[in-house]
């Protein structure tokens, strides 16, 4: 069926640019009839958590004195969700934000949180996608039962 | 008297994060294990029955002999109680203390790796948890469910040189005997 190719086209290609990781592999995995929405909700909680955060990151960051014991735990909780999810590289960026993070880094700090939208919009760009094929797939696939 | 046939064991999992909770749910489910999952370590005392909270209603948080926890899951990373500070209060509950508790972290931290197996988890899982961990709990249910076994035969018989701890035996002493009869019938389930 046409849908479920793009679908896995679309997924394969994540997989084959490093977007995604293993874990997302877990997640297929873990996805079946018994809970055929895992993915949706697991995607949907990721993409909530990670907009607050980035929103929480630009304000602390934007502060003539920085609070970097914040700026890391927020950064944690982020690095937290996207290896969750197999944001790979979501997560890397994180990674190298901490680094700037424990040096006080304030210029390294905001590099660094740019480059981490940038992952996580463009990531987030191929999840809407991921989901509407997955919702167009599962009302086809109910109408075919009937 | 609840009386479980065929015993599914049941997991507390214990993550402030609502993804991570989600993620740990599923996969336990996926594995058969029956799940009640909590955000913060006040709430898993809650569960297990050793409320702070004197006050708290009996309809509200049943008492622990109702509800059976056979391993208990939790995040290291939360704010309030950490997943230290839960396994230390679970160990050091007599009523509490044999239920196996595994310590989850997206931090490989040797050093705290260690303190959590000395203050007695069983294990330390890294994040993300995956799929094949989950084999990895069923033995320490089964560990602690055949000790019990063992010391129900022992008290029977009377004589027998005890090779568990007089510890164990003690708390046994301690329990109701309706708490009893509970374990007898599900003694009958694990053969």
């Amino acid at each position: 069926m046409a849908l479920r190719e793009q679908l896995n086209g679309l997924v394969n290609s994540m997989f084959l640019e490093g977007l995604l990781d293993e874990q997302f592999e877990q997640l297929q995995m873990l996805q079946d009839e018994s809970s055929p929405g895992f993915i949706a909700e697991l995607i949907t909680l990721f993409c909530g958590d990670s907009e607050r955060i980035l929103a929480e990151l630009t304000k602390l960051l934007d502060q003539a004195v920085v609070d970097y014991q914040k700026v890391d735990a927020f950064v944690h909780q982020l690095k937290g969700s996207s290896s969750s999810v197999g944001a790979q590289h979501v997560k890397l960026a994180c990674v190298q934000f901490r680094q700037y993070c424990e040096e006080h880094n304030k210029e390294g700090c905001l590099g660094a949180l740019n480059v981490v939208k940038h992952e996580y919009y463009l990531l987030r760009g191929k999840f809407d996608t991921m989901l509407q094929l997955e919702q167009r797939i599962q009302a086809y696939e109910s109408k075919q039962q009937i | 008297m609840a009386v479980v046939a065929e015993s599914q064991f049941h997991v507390l999992a214990v993550d402030d994060s609502l993804m991570d909770r989600k993620l740990i749910e599923r996969l336990l489910k996926t594995s058969s294990f029956q799940v009640t999952a909590v955000d913060s370590g006040s709430r898993a005392l809650q569960v297990l029955g050793l409320s702070e909270d004197l006050t708290s209603s009996p309809a509200v948080y049943p008492a622990h002999n109702e509800i059976e926890v056979n391993l208990v899951i939790t995040d290291y990373c939360m704010p309030g109680m950490t997943g230290y500070d839960l396994l230390k209060k679970i160990k050091g509950s007599s009523s509490l203390r044999d239920i196996p508790v595994v310590i989850m972290s997206s931090e490989n931290v040797p050093s705290r790796i260690n303190r959590c197996l000395e203050g007695g988890a069983e294990e330390f899982f890294l994040k993300p948890v995956q799929l094949s961990d989950m084999k990895r709990l069923r033995p320490h249910i089964l560990k602690g469910k055949s000790k019990e076994q063992q010391l129900q035969q022992e008290e029977e018989e009377e004589e027998e040189t005890s090779i568990s701890s007089n510890k164990r035996k003690a708390m046994d002493e301690e329990l109701s005997p309706e708490r009893r009869r509970l374990r007898l019938s599900n003694n009958n389930s694990l053969i």
